[in-house]
């Protein structure tokens, strides 16, 4: 009662007013646009064109929605414990080991369905390894996770950085990279899935981690609200005290959902590692991480919410791409930008218009209400 | 003295769907006290809030002294000589009082000035009603009952005539609610007009003029305090007869269920909170614990249910020791049949996100018939929930709805169902009836009673004297961290209340 937010209907909260901040988002953006002497409706066309015009770019998004699929699951099981992973992106980038180790091995004796298993257990193994650190500092020693895995970020990125260039790579090659893995390191393209549509592909990277993706999400929404873990993991996320009087090990949960947050943000590697490049590069993972955090903020840490939101920032990546490729003077920087708009009006100011449209449909509900009465009597 | 005072017409409040102030009437007579009770959810502090300026009525009229105010904020209600002293104080409590009584009216920029003036109102303050507290005193380590004095001067210093009092008596001991009540009839007989907000009926009887008692958001009924009875006002509130007293038969003590023995307790901060405290509870008794809010009772709970580290001591649970000052796990001593109902429901009790039905399993989640390997059993816990809804009364009877949905009464019903259905040896129960609705009073108190009945060995822990006597087979009552003595149920209030003031423990420490 003394909560003024009343509750609204499931699809204004979960529809409705997310729509509305990413509207006004976009607003922001095109004025920005505006600022650089660009026209905004021009800007747009090509965003929106440049991420769905063609089965290709479609292809194209949906690879890069792929990879924030991963690393937005990542964070937002990290979420419902309590525990912010800014990590993602160190773990991510870790897990590319496992991928790389798996493919190396495998890759020119065995088929491609075989290597992947393996390179899946690997990438989650040393991305949940790099996450198990992190979280057991936090548990036995009470150093923030949030300092940790922003330090273990830049210690993955050293550690990457080493192993790419003493390694991993072959002999007499000037690039930081490993070879180039034969065909059972390389993932098949979900072309028959975007030709049922009638799309062609064409040269996009859209691959079947995609579908892991998806069948991680399910995982996700299982764990989190059908397991005894996932009870006791929001148990703790929500009130440590009440988790305390229940008899649950606060450091237990900690590590191991930092550990289940690892492996989700390393088995993104496969994505381009596997499904793109076919080899481990330098710097592959190129902000997913952080991008995750985004993601998981606008789906509300929901695999439902978290889905639609990591297409939504394949889209910006995409058809961001695109931008700058038809307008010159709107850099690639502007797409960061966006995002920033995106991550502050659906994140930080996600309440900002609640209280008005609440209030609208209070108004309209009583109406409704006296309505009903009226015909009632 | 017919003037009135305050003059509330056609009130109206919503928030969403929730309708918390239906055209309510209310006129306050100038120079009286004038009690507002209700239960929990009735909507008396959105009523108080409106005419405070926390909120705005959605329609109607407030008039102060005959004259219409609007009343947009907290300022414009001191402005119009309204002052509010809130159930939990809004002191800065590292300043010292002249600096809190001074806060929001400094008058200008250099603090000097301001300070002398407030010094010499102070002064005249504590003469005029006879209020005396150290201006220089830091509020940290003023008692409860001085700064809630600190609070009644703030008001007066803003030259408030009007004072509303939210549940003033909660945190104070007997002696210091019965000073409070001749500071307000002091008050009174200055000319200043008292609202009283509270849900003791014994309070009202006590000191108000008149009543009025609110049931769902709305006035149901104002009475003049001398002639109507507790029995007619529990009726009023409630909107049906109800059992005020507690019907209880002999108690059959049996074996000792639970032993203490020294037990020590330390705060985070290495204040000792429980000082060699030790006593048994047997069978088929109700201890109960009295004394004033933290003096160690909330720690010794804690201590006892795994969920504190003790620094010393020992704790039999049926005969076996608890590893008190080690690592415990709650689990196993559910397991054991020790049973807590926590005295936070709202932080400890339950987690208010969730769903009823998955508050009906904390802590009880290992339970096989929850789970299935790793995961929950849905239907299970689903069915379970919905039948100890309907058994316990539960209201509304909907397992899916979010806890923070349910009244405070509700709430509490939901962690008396999970901790009462499994019929532990040991049941520890810490303030069962806080924020607690009347109707939903008897009903605990039935069930407390009902468990105790059937061999249960009950621990008590409430800062409700009233409910302690009712309900106790014996009494404790702890002052800074000790027991300072055992009562039966028959003991007088008086007694008991100096007890928990400290007043005889130390007497009888020093014979």
């Amino acid at each position: 009662m003394s909560n003024p937010y009343a509750k609204l209907p499931g699809w204004v909260e979960y529809g409705l007013i997310p729509l509305v901040n990413l509207a006004v988002a976009f607003l922001v953006a095109g004025l920005v646009v505006l600022l650089v002497g660009e026209n905004p409706l021009e800007a747009a066309y090509h965003l929106i064109n440049g991420a769905f015009g063609r089965g290709e770019y479609i292809g194209f998004t949906l690879y890069y929605a792929t990879t924030f699929i991963f690393t937005g699951l990542a964070v937002a099981v990290a979420f419902h414990a309590g525990l912010f992973n800014i990590g993602g992106e160190g773990q991510a980038y870790v897990g590319g080991i496992g991928v790389a180790l798996a493919c190396l091995w495998l890759d020119q004796t065995m088929p491609w369905f075989v290597v992947f298993p393996l390179a899946i257990i690997g990438s989650a193994f040393f991305g949940a390894a790099w996450a198990f650190l992190p979280g057991w500092l936090q548990a036995k020693r009470g150093s923030h996770i949030v300092i940790t895995t922003i330090m273990f970020n830049f210690i993955a990125s050293s550690l990457m950085v080493y192993l790419l260039t003493r390694v991993l790579k072959p002999l007499g090659s000037m690039s930081p990279q490993t070879r180039t893995f034969a065909e059972g390191g390389q993932l098949p393209k979900l072309d028959w899935l975007l030709s049922i549509f009638g799309l062609d592909i064409g040269t996009a990277p859209f691959n079947v981690s995609f579908l892991l993706a998806l069948v991680a999400a399910f995982g996700v929404w299982l764990l989190i609200w059908r397991t005894k873990l996932g009870y006791e993991m929001r148990t703790m996320g929500h009130s440590p005290s009440a988790a305390r009087y229940a008899g649950m090990s606060e450091s237990r949960i900690t590590v191991i959902t930092m550990m289940i947050s690892g492996a989700l943000a390393g088995m993104m590697a496969l994505n381009p590692i596997m499904g793109e490049q076919g080899r481990m590069q330098l710097d592959f993972v190129q902000g997913a991480g952080f991008v995750g955090i985004a993601v998981a903020l606008m789906g509300r840490s929901h695999p439902a919410g978290i889905i639609p939101a990591a297409v939504l920032f394949g889209v910006l990546y995409q058809g961001g791409a695109e931008i700058s490729f038809e307008m010159p003077s709107i850099s690639r920087d502007m797409i960061v930008i966006i995002q920033g708009l995106v991550i502050l009006f659906a994140g930080a100011l996600e309440n900002m218009f609640r209280p008005a449209i609440a209030r609208l449909f209070a108004t309209s509900s009583r109406r409704a209400a006296v309505v009903a009465q009226t015909k009632g009597a | 003295m017919d003037s009135i005072a305050i003059e509330l017409r056609g009130i109206d409040k919503s928030f969403g769907p929730v309708h918390a102030n239906k055209n309510i009437n209310l006129k306050v007579r100038k120079g009286t006290i004038h009690g507002v009770i209700g239960e929990n959810g009735a909507g008396k502090s959105t009523l108080m809030s409106i005419l405070y300026g926390f909120y705005q009525a959605d329609s109607g009229e407030i008039h102060v002294d005959g004259k219409q105010v609007t009343i947009r904020d907290p300022n414009a209600a001191i402005a119009a000589g309204i002052g509010m002293v809130h159930q939990h104080f809004m002191l800065v409590e590292n300043f010292t009082v002249l600096e809190n009584i001074m806060l929001g009216a400094e008058e200008s920029q250099i603090l000097n000035k301001g300070i002398a003036k407030a010094r010499d109102e102070l002064k005249r303050l504590e003469r005029e009603y006879a209020l005396e507290v150290n201006p220089d005193a830091v509020i940290e380590e003023l008692p409860v009952g001085l700064q809630q004095r600190v609070e009644i001067l703030k008001a007066l210093y803003r030259r408030a005539d009007i004072l509303i009092l939210d549940e003033p008596t909660g945190v104070l001991t007997p002696a210091e609610a019965d000073h409070l009540f001749r500071v307000l009839e002091q008050l009174k007989s200055q000319g200043k007009t008292i609202i009283l907000i509270t849900h003791k009926l014994r309070e009202i009887m006590a000191i108000t003029d008149e009543v009025s008692v609110m049931r769902r958001g709305e006035m149901v009924a104002t009475r003049t305090t001398a002639e109507t009875s507790v029995e007619e006002l529990a009726e009023l509130m409630v909107g049906r007869r109800v059992l005020l007293r507690v019907e209880k038969g002999e108690a059959k003590p049996g074996d000792v269920k639970l032993s203490v023995n020294g037990l020590t307790v330390k705060d985070g901060r290495g204040v000792t909170m429980v000082d060699n405290v030790s006593f048994n509870l047997r069978a088929g008794e109700i201890v109960g614990i009295a004394g004033v809010a933290g003096n160690g009772q909330s720690e010794l709970l804690e201590a006892i249910s795994g969920i504190r580290r003790a620094v010393s001591g020992e704790v039999l649970l049926n005969g076996k020791p608890i590893n008190v000052t080690g690592h415990v796990d709650p689990k196993d001593l559910r397991d054991r049949g020790l049973a807590h109902v926590p005295e936070d429901r709202h932080h400890v009790g339950l987690v208010l996100k969730f769903e009823e039905c998955e508050n009906a399993i904390l802590g009880y989640h290992h339970d096989k018939r929850y789970l299935n390997g790793v995961f929950l059993n849905v239907d299970a816990i689903r069915k379970d929930a919905e039948q100890r809804i309907a058994e316990y009364d539960i209201r509304p009877p909907n397992a899916r709805l979010k806890t923070a949905n349910f009244s405070g009464g509700n709430q509490q019903k939901i962690v008396l169902a999970r901790e009462m259905e499994r019929s532990p040896d040991v049941l520890i129960i810490g303030q069962p009836t806080r924020g607690v609705d009347v109707g939903a009073i008897e009903f605990i108190h039935k069930r407390i009673i009902e468990m105790r009945d059937q061999g249960k060995a009950v621990l008590l822990v409430s800062v409700e004297l009233d409910e302690i006597r009712a309900l106790s087979d014996r009494i404790l009552v702890m002052f800074a961290g000790r027991v300072v003595g055992e009562r039966d149920p028959d003991a007088t209030e008086g007694e008991l209340g100096l007890l928990m003031a400290g007043v005889e423990g130390r007497k009888e420490a020093a014979e």
